[in-house]
């Protein structure tokens, strides 16, 4: 079972220079959730702050019923025995191969035998697609391959809160691709509670129950994937569908100038596209949090933009979702879209 | 304005925020050393590490130290006639002073500099972080078996700076300045005894023990990738030498104040 993380009212700053304010959000329990924001808005500082690597100034962060913040240092030990996180750069242990790596864990919290131990780690490399590079060091290997190491680490303890510091930097889309259905599967199988940053503005639309997005210091906005993807707030808007205009410029806010320039031209930021459907488990099971396409918008009353759940094959999930989860649990491996 | 505050601020670092730091660190990682299991691994292995960066530069300036001492204090005790006390003199001050002088030394540049490279170059790739995450508290895992490694080889290698230092004044004496064997033996301990031997451990353990501390801090500290590690190598050696300085200046002042002396 999951766990859910309330964040209340969380401010970091370096000295004198503000990262976020006021941060308030709540992870629901076996959902998964997705943080985006321009680079250098302080993502990674926010997984970190949120397992108690860094203080904030003020606020609190309740997993369960444990403020992190505020624990002695001992408490905190075991409360983050609960999360399993994947850095920026992976963070594998320099001296040891990726083998070890994986194993660290095992080694260190369970009193598994050396069997059970390689039974689980190979398991967690073959789902990372890492087998044959386990007698690598990290110094050894490539990006991408730190970046899936490290996420097989992250796992072997089956924790029951998954943060991942961009799991598709530096990977190939086939592989992000893959990342991204292992994501959703494992979700269904351990049901934890992910927060996931990322770039890829496809996972952020496909793979999430929530996104929230960090601006400027602030959480413009954290909800629903439907709600942030219908939503005509401007930098949402913007970011969501990887627009330039809008009022994120390269170096974070663009200055009047731009925007007036911008004013002047009558460019319009378009049509807001289509929903797209959440990706479903590979085994067609329907994962305990998922909700069928649309829902949010019917029970909140709002309309959804024009064709918004019809994909660019024509389908109406609307209509479609219930015939492909059958299909699906029919199975025989028939995966319903045909040949991805 | 701006500017006094940002001085302000830098001399309420320097003053206090990272002394206030480093023996919140220290503290801790006593409080750690008393946890179960015992690194055993890590210790050996430091250990052994340590013993590899330090033994041969030590006997490397163990010798002249000796053979420099021999000269400075044969000449002398040979102008006021009393050759029969070189190997007292010789021993007196190589054992009590020179000799954990050139262990502090060694230990703050040889093992100070490469346990801080290792531990920043971990801090920055994030490794420590993620130890803490996975629920492993670092300063259990890494800097207790330093410490405690730290300390251990400064046991011997002051030993060694004893030995070397003696047989290299020894040398000097004998075969150079046309001293008698049987008069540097024969005053061997004419003046030192073995509460010097004794207080000169105590200081190898101490300033193993500060060396370690030190350099573990500003491994731990290390920000700003690996211009920041360097920095923090050089800040390790330089402080370290220092604190062990004041440390040796502060043991002697209290070995002196507790300990009778023999006269001549
Ligand atoms: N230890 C630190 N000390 C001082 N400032 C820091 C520290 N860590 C991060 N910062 C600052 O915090 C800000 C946010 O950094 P962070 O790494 O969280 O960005 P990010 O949102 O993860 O960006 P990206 O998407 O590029 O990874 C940056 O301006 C950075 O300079
Ligand atoms: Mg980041």
């Amino acid at each position: 079972m999951g766990v859910e993380i309330r964040v209340e009212g969380l401010t970091k700053s370096f000295g004198r220079q503000v990262i976020w304010e006021d941060v308030t959000l709540t992870l629901p329990a076996g959902e998964i959730s997705v943080l985006l924001g321009p680079s250098g808005t302080g993502k990674s500082v926010f997984l970190k702050t949120m397992v108690g690597l860094l203080k904030p100034d003020r606020g609190h962060c309740w997993i369960g019923d444990k403020d992190m913040p505020n624990l002695r240092e001992h408490d905190m030990y075991e409360v983050r025995k609960l999360f399993g996180v994947l850095f920026q750069d992976g963070a594998l242990f320099g001296s040891m191969n990726l083998y070890d790596n994986v194993a660290f864990p095992l080694r260190e919290h369970t009193r598994k035998s050396e069997s059970e131990v390689r039974r689980i780690v190979m398991e967690k490399m073959e789902m990372v697609g890492l087998v044959g590079a386990e007698n690598k060091l990290p110094g050894e290997i490539s990006g991408g391959m730190k970046k899936r190491a490290g996420l097989a680490r992250a796992l072997v303890l089956d924790p029951e809160i998954i943060l991942c510091d961009e799991p598709d930097s530096g990977l190939d889309p086939v592989r992000t691709a893959y990342l991204n259905q292992l994501i959703v599967d494992l979700n269904a199988e351990i049901d934890a509670t992910f927060l996931i940053v990322t770039h890829d503005i496809n996972t952020a639309r496909t793979v999430p129950d929530n996104i929230g997005l960090l601006f400027l210091r602030q959480l413009v906005m954290f909800g629903p994937r439907e709600m942030l993807l219908s939503s005509e707030e401007p930098v949402v808007r913007q970011f969501l569908n990887a627009r330039r205009v809008g009022p994120i410029g390269m170096s974070e806010e663009k200055d009047i100038s731009e925007l007036e320039a911008e004013a002047r031209l009558g460019r319009d930021p378009g049509e807001l596209p289509p929903i797209p459907p959440q990706l479903m488990t590979s085994d067609g099971r329907i994962r305990r949090t998922q909700r069928p396409p649309g829902e949010w918008l019917r029970t909140h009353g709002v309309t959804a933009p024009p064709g918004s759940f019809i994909d660019e094959m024509g389908r109406d999930w609307l209509q479609e979702w219930p015939r492909y989860i059958a299909a699906m649990s029919a199975g025989a491996g028939q995966h319903p879209e045909g040949a991805r | 304005m701006a500017r006094a505050g940002k001085v302000a601020d830098g001399v309420a670092n320097v003053t206090l925020r990272e002394p206030g730091r480093f023996f919140a660190l220290s503290l801790d990682t006593f409080r750690a050393m008393f946890k179960w299991p015992f690194q055993w691994q890590e210790f050996l292995q430091q250990a052994w590490f340590i013993v590899s960066v330090t033994v041969a530069p030590t006997i490397m300036v163990a010798i002249p130290f000796g053979a420099v001492l021999s000269l400075q204090v044969g000449n002398l005790i040979r102008q006021l006639g009393a050759q029969s006390q070189t190997g007292s003199t010789a021993v007196l001050a190589i054992v009590r002073e020179a000799s954990p002088i050139v262990t502090a030394l060694l230990i703050a540049a040889a093992a100070g500099s490469a346990i801080c490279a290792d531990l920043g170059a971990r801090k920055i790739r994030e490794e420590i972080d993620a130890m803490e995450v996975l629920g492993i508290n670092p300063l259990h895992r890494l800097v207790v078996p330093r410490v405690l490694a730290c300390a251990f080889v400064g046991l011997f290698l002051n030993g060694i700076v004893s030995v070397v230092g003696i047989a290299g004044g020894y040398v000097f004496n004998v075969m150079l300045q046309g001293g008698t064997p049987g008069a540097y033996i024969a005053s061997f301990n004419g003046l030192a005894q073995l509460s010097d031997l004794y207080q000169a451990e105590v200081k190898a353990v101490v300033f193993g023990v500060t060396a370690a501390l030190v350099a573990s801090y500003k491994g731990l500290t290390a920000s700003g990738g690996p211009k920041g590690v360097g920095d923090a190598v050089n800040q390790t050696v330089v402080i370290a030498a220092m604190a062990l300085f004041v440390e040796n200046f502060v043991l002697s002042a209290l070995y002196f104040q507790l300990v009778p002396q023999k006269g001549m």
